[in-house]
C-alpha cells in the first residue's frame, strides 16, 4: 500500500452516515412493518447527507489549506478483499477531483432530500412508501459516495453497481403499475451491459500487469508504464489495425461501462424510461449525480485515457454522436420530463466531448454546472407537475407563468443556464469544451465535433425555450376543472429551488476562463481548474485570445439563434409548428419517435434473445435436458429399475434376507483376513 | 494334561453338543430352552478357565438366570410346548447351505490361525472383579451409563409392545 | 496357558456356526431369537479369549455391553413375538411376509 496523503479518520463518515440513514430506515421498517413517524423520517434521512455535506466542507477546508502531495486525503478502513498479489482495501482518498464529486453529491443530494419531503408527501400506500422511499435514496447517496471516494477501481464498482442497485429500485418504485417496474429493468439490464464491459477491463487491467497487478488508483497510475507498449493482436475480421494498443482496449472496455451509465450511444435508452420514477430521483439520479458517474470514471482514469489515443477518439465522437442526436430526440418530445432526459443525454455527451479531447477539467466543470441546472430543471419541472396534478404533457400546459411564479422564475434561470447565456453557469462549462474540442488536434476530424457542439448547443437553446414557452407562456391548455386547481407549491419545495437556482446562476464563476478574468482584473480566475490541477491532465493547446472570443461569440450567436426559432415558433406564430410538421412528414414522424431505436433494439436485439431463451434455452435445454433428462430422466430411470428389476430383492422373507446377510459378511470376514 | 484344560475341553464339548440340541430339537421348544441354559453354564466354566471370572458369574446370571427364563415365561405364555410347523427343505437349498458352510469352514480354517495374535503373559490378577471393575468405572464408565439407557428404552419398548391393547 | 487360542477361537467358530444354522432353517421365531443368543455367546466366548491373548480387559467390557444389548434385544424381540402371536395365532416367520412387492 502506498502512502499517497494525509491519512484521516474523517473520509469514512461521507459514505458512512447516508448509509446508517438507510439502515435504520430498511430495518426499521423491516422489524415494526409499519411506517416510523414522518417526522423522525425526515429528521433521519434528511439529516444524514446534510450531516455529510458537513463532513465534506470539513475535508475540503482541510485540503484546501494545503499544497501539493498533502491535498489528498487517505482513509483505509479495512482489507475488503485480500486475494494473493490483489488486495482490495475498503480505502478512501479524497483529492480534488473527489471533493468536487462529493460536494455535488451531497450538496445537490441534502437539496433533493428535502424537496422529496414535499413531493412525497401524498405517497400514503400501506407498504411504507414514504420511508422506503428516503431509505433507498438514502443508501443511493452512500453508494455514490462509495463511488467518488473509492481508493481503487473495487470500491469504485461497488458504488457503481450500488448507485444502479438504487436506480432499480427508485425508477420502478411505484412498482403498482408495470410500466414502471418494466422501466426498472430496463434501466437494470441495459446497465448490466455497460458494467460487463468495465469489468472485462478492470480483469484486463490485472491480468496485463502481472507482478504488479493493483486496483488502487495511485499504484495503476505508476505501474501504467508497464503494459504502455504492450500490444495485442485483433482478429483479422475486424477492419483497421492489425494490433491494437493494450491501453486503447482496456479504456474502450471501461468506456462500455461508462457508456451504460453515463446513458451514451448505444446504450442510451434506459435514461429516457427511467423517468418513470418519482422527480425528486430524476434529479438527483438520472440527472445530477449517477449519471455523471461514467464520466467521473473515465476522469479518474484519464491517466490510462492518455496512453490511450484511439479510445479518447471514440469518446470524444460517441460523445459529440450523442449530443446532437439526443438533442434533435428531444425537440419532439412532449412529456415535460422525456424532454429534460434527452437534454441530459446530450449534456453527458458534452462531458464525454471533452473528456476524449483531453480536457477532463472542462468535462468535471460541465458535471458539476449540470448538476445544479438540470437538479433545478427537473425539480421545477416537478413543481410544475405537482401544481398540474401529475400532468406531464406539455400540450396541455402553458400559462403557467402567472399561477407560478417563483417556479416559473427558477425554471427560467434553468432555462438560460443550459442554453449556455452569459453569464449563467452553462455558458462558461459548455465555452470550455467547445473550445477544447476546437483546440484537440490530436483527434481526428476535431473541426468537425466543434461544429457538432455549435449546432447542438443551437437544438439545446431551442428545445429548452421551447419547453418553457410551452409550460410558462400562452393560454393554459389545461380543462377548466383542473385549472382551478393549479397553485404554487410549498416552500420545502420551492427553498431547494431558489438554493439551486442561485448555484445555476453562479457556478460558473467558479470556473471563470483568465481571459474574462482579465476583464474582471481577477487573477486566476478559474479556480476549479487550478484545484485541479495536478490531478487530472491539462491539454497543452496555446489559443490566441481572439479566437477564444470568436469562438465563444458563436455559442452565444448560436444559443440566441435557437432562442429566437424556439420564440418564433412558440411564442410568436404558434400555427408554425403545426405547419412544419405537416411539412416534414415523416421526418417528423421519425423525430417523434425518437428514430424507431428502441423498436430497432427489440427487433434485432431483445427479441431474438428472448426468442432463443425461451425456444432453445428454456424449452430445450433446462426444461428438456436439464430437467427431463437430468432431474427427471435419472429419477424415472431409478424407479424402473427399482419396479421392475430390484423389487424381487423385496421377498418378505426375513430368513432370505438373513441369508444374504450372512454370505455378505463372510464376504467380509474372508477379505479382511486375507 | 491339566486340570484348566480337561475342563475347558469337557465344558467346550458340553456347549457345543448342548447348542446342537437347541438347534436340532424341532418339536419341542422348551427343551431347546433348556438346552440353552445347558450351553450358557458350558461356555460359563469355559470363562473361568479363560479367567473371565466377572463375566463367567455375569453369564450365569444374566444368560442362564434371566434371559432363558424370559423365554421360557413366553413359550408356556403363549402355549407353544410343541412346534407344530412342518419343516419343508428343498434339496437344492440344503446343497447351497452345505456347499456355503464348507466354504467357509475352509476359509475360516486357512485365514484364521495366520492371523492370529501371539499370546503375551498375563498378571495373575487379570479379569478379576476388581481390575475389571476398574476398566468398567474409569475408562468405559460413559458407555456403562449410555448402556442404562439402552436398557431403559427395551424396558419402555417391551412393555408397549405386549401390552393387550384396551378396545 | 495351556490352551492355545486357536482352540478357544475355534469353539467360539462352532458355536457360531451352530447359532446361524438355527437362525438359518428353523421357522420358529423364538428358536431363532435364541439361536440369535447363541450367536452372540460364541462372539463373546471369542472376546474373552482375544482379551486373555492380548492381556487386556477391554474385551470383557466389550462382553458386558453385549451382555446388556442382548437382554435388550431379548426383550424387545419377545414382545414382538408375543404381540404377533396376538395379531396372527402364529410365530411362524414364513407367516410373517407381508412386507414385500
Amino acid at each position: 500500500m502506498v502512502e499517497t496523503g494525509v491519512s484521516s479518520d474523517l473520509l469514512r463518515w461521507i459514505p458512512a452516515l447516508p448509509l446508517l440513514g438507510a439502515l435504520v430506515h430498511g430495518v426499521g421498517l423491516g422489524l415494526l412493518r409499519r411506517e416510523m413517524p414522518r417526522g423522525l423520517v425526515v429528521a433521519i434521512s434528511c439529516g444524514a447527507p446534510i450531516a455529510a455535506f458537513a463532513v465534506t466542507c470539513l475535508a475540503l477546508a482541510q485540503i484546501l489549506g494545503s499544497a501539493g502531495e498533502s491535498r489528498v486525503l487517505v482513509d483505509e478502513v479495512f482489507t475488503w478483499i485480500g486475494a494473493g498479489r490483489v488486495s482490495a482495501e475498503m480505502g478512501f482518498s479524497f483529492d480534488p477531483l473527489a471533493a468536487i464529486m462529493c460536494l455535488i453529491v451531497t450538496g445537490v443530494g441534502s437539496l433533493i432530500h428535502i424537496y422529496s419531503i414535499g413531493y412525497m408527501d401524498d405517497d400514503h400506500r400501506d407498504d411504507g412508501g414514504f420511508q422506503r422511499f428516503f431509505a433507498y435514496l438514502n443508501l443511493f447517496l452512500c453508494a455514490m459516495l462509495l463511488l467518488v471516494l473509492g481508493d481503487n477501481l473495487l470500491v469504485l464498482f461497488l458504488g457503481w453497481e450500488g448507485v444502479g442497485l438504487c436506480s432499480y429500485l427508485l425508477i420502478g418504485f411505484w412498482y403498482g403499475d408495470r410500466w414502471n417496474a418494466y422501466c426498472g429493468m430496463k434501466a437494470f439490464v441495459v446497465n448490466r451491459i455497460g458494467d460487463f464491459g468495465f469489468l472485462v477491463g478492470i480483469f484486463l487491467l490485472l491480468g496485463s500487469l502481472g507482478d504488479a497487478a493493483t486496483l488502487n488508483f495511485v499504484e495503476l497510475k505508476a505501474a501504467l508504464p508497464k503494459i504502455v507498449e504492450q500490444t495485442i493482436s485483433v482478429p483479422a475480421w475486424l477492419p483497421g489495425p492489425e494490433s491494437w494498443r493494450l491501453t486503447t482496449l482496456i479504456g474502450l472496455c471501461f468506456f462500455l461501462g461508462a457508456c451504460g451509465k453515463s446513458a451514451q450511444i448505444p446504450l442510451y435508452t434506459w435514461l429516457p424510461d427511467a423517468m418513470a420514477g418519482p422527480t425528486p430521483v430524476s434529479a438527483l439520479i438520472h440527472a445530477a449525480t449517477m449519471v455523471t458517474a461514467g464520466v467521473y470514471m473515465v476522469c479518474r482514469m484519464s491517466f490510462l485515457y492518455v496512453e490511450a489515443p484511439g479510445a479518447s477518439a471514440v469518446i470524444a465522437w460517441t460523445g459529440a454522436a450523442t449530443a446532437l442526436f439526443a438533442a434533435t430526440m428531444a425537440i419532439a418530445q412532449t412529456d415535460i420530463k422525456k424532454v429534460l432526459a434527452y437534454s441530459t443525454i446530450s449534456q453527458l455527451g458534452y462531458m464525454f466531448l471533452a473528456a476524449g479531447c483531453g480536457a477532463y477539467g472542462a468535462a468535471i466543470f460541465h458535471v458539476g454546472t449540470h448538476a445544479f441546472f438540470k437538479a433545478l430543471l427537473f425539480l421545477g419541472s416537478g413543481a410544475v407537475i405537482m401544481a398540474m396534478h401529475h400532468e406531464q404533457n406539455i400540450d396541455k400546459m402553458g400559462g403557467l407563468r402567472m399561477r407560478l411564479p417563483v417556479t416559473h422564475g427558477v425554471f427560467l434561470v434553468a432555462v438560460l443556464a443550459i442554453a449556455g447565456f452569459p453569464p449563467f453557469s452553462g455558458f462558461f462549462s459548455k465555452d470550455e469544451i467547445l473550445l477544447s474540442a476546437y483546440a484537440a488536434d490530436q483527434i481526428p476530424g476535431h473541426q468537425w465535433l466543434w461544429a457538432i457542439g455549435l449546432v447542438t448547443a443551437a437544438i439545446t437553446a431551442f428545445y429548452m425555450w421551447r419547453l418553457h414557452f410551452r409550460t410558462f407562456f400562452g393560454d393554459c391548455r389545461a380543462d377548466p376543472e383542473s385549472q382551478r386547481h393549479i397553485h404554487e407549491v410549498g416552500w420545502v419545495v420551492l427553498g431547494p429551488l431558489v438554493v439551486l437556482a442561485a448555484f445555476s446562476f453562479g457556478a460558473g464563476f467558479l470556473g471563470l476562463p483568465q481571459i474574462y478574468g482579465d476583464w474582471l482584473g481577477v487573477p486566476d480566475s478559474n479556480a476549479l481548474a487550478n484545484f485541479l490541477h495536478g490531478v487530472l491532465p491539462h491539454p497543452e493547446h496555446e489559443i490566441a485570445h481572439a479566437t477564444e472570443l470568436g469562438l465563444a461569440g458563436l455559442a452565444i450567436g448560436a444559443a440566441t439563434l435557437g432562442t429566437l426559432v424556439a420564440a418564433w415558433m412558440y411564442l410568436w406564430s404558434p400555427a408554425v409548428p403545426a405547419r412544419i410538421r405537416a411539412a416534414l412528414g415523416g421526418v417528423a414522424r421519425l423525430v417523434e419517435n425518437k428514430y424507431y431505436v428502441d423498436e430497432l433494439y427489440d427487433a434485432l436485439i431483445v427479441h431474438p434473445l428472448v426468442a432463443v431463451s425461451d425456444k432453445l434455452l428454456f424449452r430445450v435445454v433446462d426444461a428438456g435436458l436439464i430437467d427431463g433428462l437430468g432431474a427427471n430422466g435419472s429419477a424415472r430411470a431409478v424407479r424402473g429399475l427399482a419396479a421392475h428389476v430390484f423389487k424381487y430383492g423385496q421377498s418378505g422373507l426375513t430368513q432370505g434376507y438373513l441369508i444374504t446377510m450372512v454370505v455378505g459378511t463372510l464376504a467380509i470376514v474372508v477379505w479382511m483376513l486375507r | 494334561m491339566s486340570a484348566p484344560a480337561v475342563f475347558f475341553y469337557a465344558f467346550g464339548a458340553a456347549a457345543v453338543l448342548s447348542a446342537l440340541s437347541m438347534v436340532l430339537h424341532l418339536r419341542n421348544t422348551v427343551a431347546a430352552a433348556m438346552s440353552l441354559v445347558v450351553t450358557m453354564i458350558s461356555l460359563a466354566v469355559v470363562y473361568v478357565v479363560l479367567d473371565a471370572h466377572l463375566v463367567a458369574a455375569l453369564q450365569i446370571m444374566v444368560y442362564a438366570g434371566a434371559i432363558v427364563v424370559v423365554f421360557l415365561f413366553v413359550v408356556m405364555l403363549l402355549n407353544l410346548r410343541h412346534d407344530v410347523f412342518a419343516q419343508r427343505r428343498e434339496r437344492l437349498v440344503k446343497l447351497a447351505g452345505v456347499v456355503l458352510a464348507l466354504g467357509a469352514a475352509f476359509a475360516f480354517l486357512q485365514l484364521v490361525p495366520n492371523s492370529l495374535p501371539t499370546v503375551q503373559e498375563i498378571p495373575a490378577d487379570f479379569g478379576s472383579y476388581a481390575a475389571v471393575g476398574r476398566a468398567l468405572y474409569r475408562d468405559f464408565v460413559l458407555p456403562f451409563e449410555i448402556s442404562s439407557l439402552l436398557l431403559l428404552a427395551a424396558i419402555v419398548g417391551a412393555v408397549v409392545l405386549a401390552k393387550r391393547r384396551l378396545s | 496357558m495351556e490352551i492355545p487360542l486357536e482352540h478357544v477361537i475355534g469353539l467360539s467358530a462352532l458355536l457360531f456356526a451352530i447359532g446361524t444354522v438355527g437362525a438359518l432353517t428353523r421357522r420358529n421365531l423364538i428358536v431363532i431369537l435364541m439361536s440369535i443368543e447363541l450367536m452372540l455367546n460364541a462372539a463373546n466366548l471369542a472376546f474373552v479369549g482375544f482379551a486373555r491373548a492380548w492381556n487386556s480387559v477391554d474385551g470383557h467390557i466389550f462382553v458386558l455391553m453385549v451382555i446388556v444389548v442382548a437382554a435388550a434385544e431379548v426383550a424387545v424381540g419377545l414382545g414382538i413375538v408375543i404381540a404377533l402371536f396376538r395379531n396372527r395365532e402364529s410365530v411362524n416367520v414364513e407367516d410373517v411376509s407381508l412386507l414385500r412387492w
